[in-house]
């Protein structure tokens, strides 16, 4: 991989020795001055003499060429792979690219210029690569025309690399830089076309991080780095019962307290401002506040369990219906019956929810990150009581997203109290404020009954969840037809072969506020299915993968996953006394993951996973370097779930807090990640963030099961009673 | 006046940040984090639980690795402390060369505590194996990046014996 790395970073260059031993030459001190990335991310002023091509492209006077990114960088690599995506068609000099922002607020007055900003449903790449690529060709084309109109040469004659435009014939060239104010003048009167994958050069090569740099030496500002003039700090508890409101607030317990300069009342929360945030949060802790916790203030978790295991029997909405499952159910000679339960999960991104709003006569500016600038612009406006056109927002890094930065809630909170105090206000979620008014991964209850026949393979399939519906819980939509999409994702549309099957889904939600997290419905679905096909596998007798392979019979891309996986895990080999291995394969967000795991129990039911390995097929690839490290993240992310992860309700509130109490997988728990390309390429482009969440959960309950014996049907793992064989 | 300002002086509480002396009027409970962050402006170190858990406000106070959360500052009057800011002039301390190296980072917001943490894991640990890195390193980093940062641990390590 370092052989690609460009020339910025050279210094860099190291190698693995073919002994595996790190063989590292330290040629040169880096250069600062020579790592373009902006610590402030958002979008600048570009500097003088920079022209501007088009909305996406501008040519600075050294010939750095500034590409404008309308995705919001949260880990994921955007800010990297979608530049490349600009650069393969501009032509330019990949070591001279600067990433930035694409502004939320011109993308308002200049009507939807760089498109959907909004960030999630691991959709950057798949949804925006021709988008992108167009505006490289089309910047490309314009730079040409223009050196072309100066030499008095057609434009056909002449090339470009590197930043550079040629005319052969004559040997002249000229610099980007150089025609970069006529480019920007001209109107081509059609815009070019753009390579097909296959021609891609940049695209595909595993290129470093732009924002790498930033991120080693504490420069990156995310939204809780802002600081302006005569900016104060808001610490915040809202009601700990969601629903409930404010009654009232105490000042007089606080009052004359150093550094602080308001107590702010909101419908729901109430807020202390000061002049530091420690000062702001220690008032607040004191402060005597009383709350109308409503009617939710008596629900508890095992209230909700016992709701979705009930109204597993009541009236459902269908979803899916091939051939006759009852009746195929009702004829075959074996059958199996299985409940699975998942909890509410939060996304605890690293970054606590933070923002900064200042609110002036006639403007609002706020600075946070967030998934959804566009939204954030319309949120700010509707709370300060300003057109939208008169908000700016100023989007930072984003430190963690999974979802949670998809709704704005701390930036209604600031933008409120910035209003109130007359000034601007750094607003700050402590973590156990972060953890107790998420908006969770819904609980859910899924069960199935499936029959199967003469030969161990299914005949009937019957798939039933109860689950809470995220956008009736954010009031996006009333779901009249009881079916939402991200309730069913991997049931509905299976692509196992069951001749009969029936999906039917119940949508029901507590006063517990539901949302998109990381890999949204199929982060429990895939956990039920595929750990059933296990349970359908050993009951039939069949190794799970041969289950899994005759199951998607004729879907290639499928099998190729799989022939990868098997391949590169050694499946079927013997294990080490009281390990076991497990697999399980999903597709989500238009890319399929297959991975096998290899985990021991103990004794004493302790459960550790030593090695995943993954196999993706996500259709083409624009950072080789991305997929690897996103496959990475989503697994451990989904270990954290797995191994640990839930929110509970005690009286109507969450019982968890902070890392203490909501558990995080840490180094000594990740285990050996090993992620192989198994590619379709063809039309299919999928996406990268999340799809290697699903497959984690079930295919370490499938290793656990081939451990033990136990088979896991409720998540998180650490409350089975596990014995190891060991 | 002389009365309120020897008051004063008498409570102020005196910092070195990365070579620099601050001498801070603040509560003696308040938390390093705090002052670092909102009295003198250092960032880079980040809040992520506020209760030592997850490692984001690493620092070091006279060399050690310490949680800058969970650390009143009255409690290290007169000590050295050195954050990410001050680790390096232009981002070339070894531990960062391999950072950027391995491309460690994804959403970063951990980073600096991890980096805070490596390097004085490696001042004690020169020559880490992998139970060594699973015992001493014990930061949380929600993007999982866990299996680069390992790698760049080693790397860091191999940098710092040549």
């Amino acid at each position: 991989m370092n052989a690609m790395v460009p020339g910025r970073r050279q210094f860099l260059l190291a190698t693995l020795s073919a002994a595996g031993g790190l063989a590292v030459g330290v040629g040169f001190a880096p250069d600062a001055a020579a790592l373009p990335t902006n610590t402030e991310i958002w979008d600048t002023p570009p500097p003088a003499g920079a022209h501007e091509v088009t909305a996406w492209v501008v040519i600075e006077p050294d010939e750095s060429v500034l590409i404008r990114v309308a995705k919001q960088e949260m880990g994921q690599g955007i800010l990297t792979a979608l530049p490349m995506l600009v650069a393969e068609e501009l032509g330019c000099d990949w070591t001279k690219v600067r990433a930035e922002y694409a502004s939320a607020h011109r993308n308002l007055v200049e009507k939807n210029v760089y498109g959907r900003m909004g960030t999630g449903g691991s959709r950057s790449v798949r949804e925006n690569y021709r988008l992108l690529q167009q505006a490289g060709a089309s910047a490309r084309e314009r730079l040409v025309a223009a050196a072309a109109a100066r030499w008095g040469v057609a434009p056909a004659a002449c090339s470009v690399r590197d930043g550079r435009i040629t005319h052969p014939p004559s040997g002249r060239t000229l610099g980007f830089g150089a025609v970069a104010a006529d480019a920007a003048r001209i109107t081509l009167t059609a815009e070019p076309a753009i390579r097909p994958p296959e021609q891609f050069r940049l695209a595909g090569t595993p290129q470093p991080r732009l924002d790498t740099p930033v991120k080693v030496n504490g420069s990156a500002r995310f939204g809780i780095d802002t600081r302006l003039p005569g900016m104060l700090y808001a610490a915040v508890a809202a009601c700990p019962v969601f629903g409930g409101t404010l009654v009232s607030a105490d000042d007089k317990a606080i009052a004359g307290r150093r550094g602080i300069k308001a107590v702010v009342r909101l419908k729901d929360a109430v807020v202390v401002v000061a002049d530091n945030f420690w000062r702001a949060k220690q008032a607040l802790a004191d402060l005597p506040v009383t709350w109308d916790e409503g009617a939710a203030a008596d629900t508890d978790s095992a209230q909700f369990r016992a709701a979705y295991r009930a109204a597993l029997d009541g009236p459902a909405a269908n979803a899916l219906t091939r051939g006759n499952a009852a009746a195929a159910l009702a004829g075959a000679p074996k059958t199996v019956e299985a409940l699975y339960e998942v909890p509410y999960l939060a996304h605890a991104t690293m970054e606590p929810l933070n923002c900064t709003a200042h609110v002036q006569p006639g403007r609002v500016d706020v600075w946070l990150g967030t998934q959804f600038p566009e939204k954030a612009l319309e949120a700010a406006a509707e709370v300060a009581g300003v057109a939208p056109g008169n908000v700016y927002v100023h989007n930072c890094y984003l430190g963690g997203g999974f979802g949670r930065r998809a709704v704005n809630d701390e930036l209604r909170q600031a933008v409120a109290v910035s209003k109130a105090v007359g000034a601007p206000v750094k607003l700050i979620w402590t973590r156990e404020e972060d953890i107790r008014h998420d908006r969770y991964r819904p609980q859910a209850a899924i069960r199935f009954r499936a029959g199967l026949g003469a030969d161990g393979m299914p005949v009937a399939w019957q798939a039933r969840t109860a689950v809470g519906s995220i956008r009736r819980s954010l009031g996006w939509d009333p779901v009249t037809n009881g079916v939402e999409s991200s309730a069913v994702e991997g049931l509905a549309n299976t692509p196992y072969a069951f001749p009969n099957a029936t999906v039917d889904c119940i949508l029901k939600n507590t006063h517990v506020p539901v949302m998109f997290w990381r890999s949204v419905g199929s982060s429990q679905n895939a956990f039920a299915v595929e750990s059933f096909i296990d349970e359908l596998a050993a009951a039939a007798g069949v190794d799970p993968l041969t289950m899994r392979r005759r199951l998607l019979a004729g879907k290639s891309d499928f099998l190729h996953v799989l022939d990868v996986l098997e391949e590169n895990s050694g499946w079927g080999r013997p294990l080490p006394a009281g390990w076991g291995r497990g697999i399980a394969i999903h597709q989500s967000f238009d890319t399929i993951v297959g991975e096998v795991v290899e985990a021991s129990v103990s004794s004493r039911g302790e459960v550790r996973v030593h090695r995943v390995v993954a196999a993706v097929d996500c259709g083409h690839v624009v950072n080789p370097a991305t997929v690897e490290r996103q496959i990475e993240s989503a697994v451990i992310y989904g270990l954290t779930a797995a191994l640990s992860g839930e929110i509970t309700i005690a009286k109507g509130r969450v019982e968890q807090g902070n890392f203490d109490t909501y558990e995080m997988v840490r180094m000594a728990d990740a285990p050996r990640i090993e992620t192989h390309l198994a590619l379709s390429g063809g039309g299919k482009w999928g996406g990268i963030g999340e799809p290697g969440t699903p497959p984690i959960a079930p295919a370490l309950a499938n290793a656990i099961f081939d451990a033990t014996g136990t088979r896991v049907r409720s998540l998180p793992l650490k409350h089975a009673r596990l014995v190891g064989r060991a | 006046m002389l009365r309120a300002a020897t008051q004063t002086e008498a409570r102020m509480i005196t910092l070195t940040v990365n070579g620099r002396e601050h001498r801070l009027d603040v509560e003696p409970e308040m938390p390093l984090l705090w002052v670092l962050r909102d009295e003198i402006g250092l960032t880079g170190t980040k809040f992520g639980c506020g209760i030592a858990q997850c490692g984001a406000c690493a620092v070091h106070v006279n060399g050690a690795a310490t949680r800058a959360c969970s650390v009143p500052v009255g409690s290290i009057d007169g000590a050295a402390v050195l954050t990410i800011e001050g680790l390096s002039a232009e981002s070339n301390h070894p531990v960062q060369v391999a950072w950027i190296a391995e491309d460690v980072p994804q959403c970063g917001y951990c980073q600096s505590g991890q980096i805070m943490a490596a390097v004085a894991f490696l001042k004690a640990t020169p020559n880490p194996s992998d139970a060594d890195i699973d015992a001493g390193l014990s930061n949380i980093c929600r993007c999982g990046t866990y299996p680069r940062l390992r790698a760049a641990v080693h790397r860091a390590a191999a940098l710092m014996r040549t």
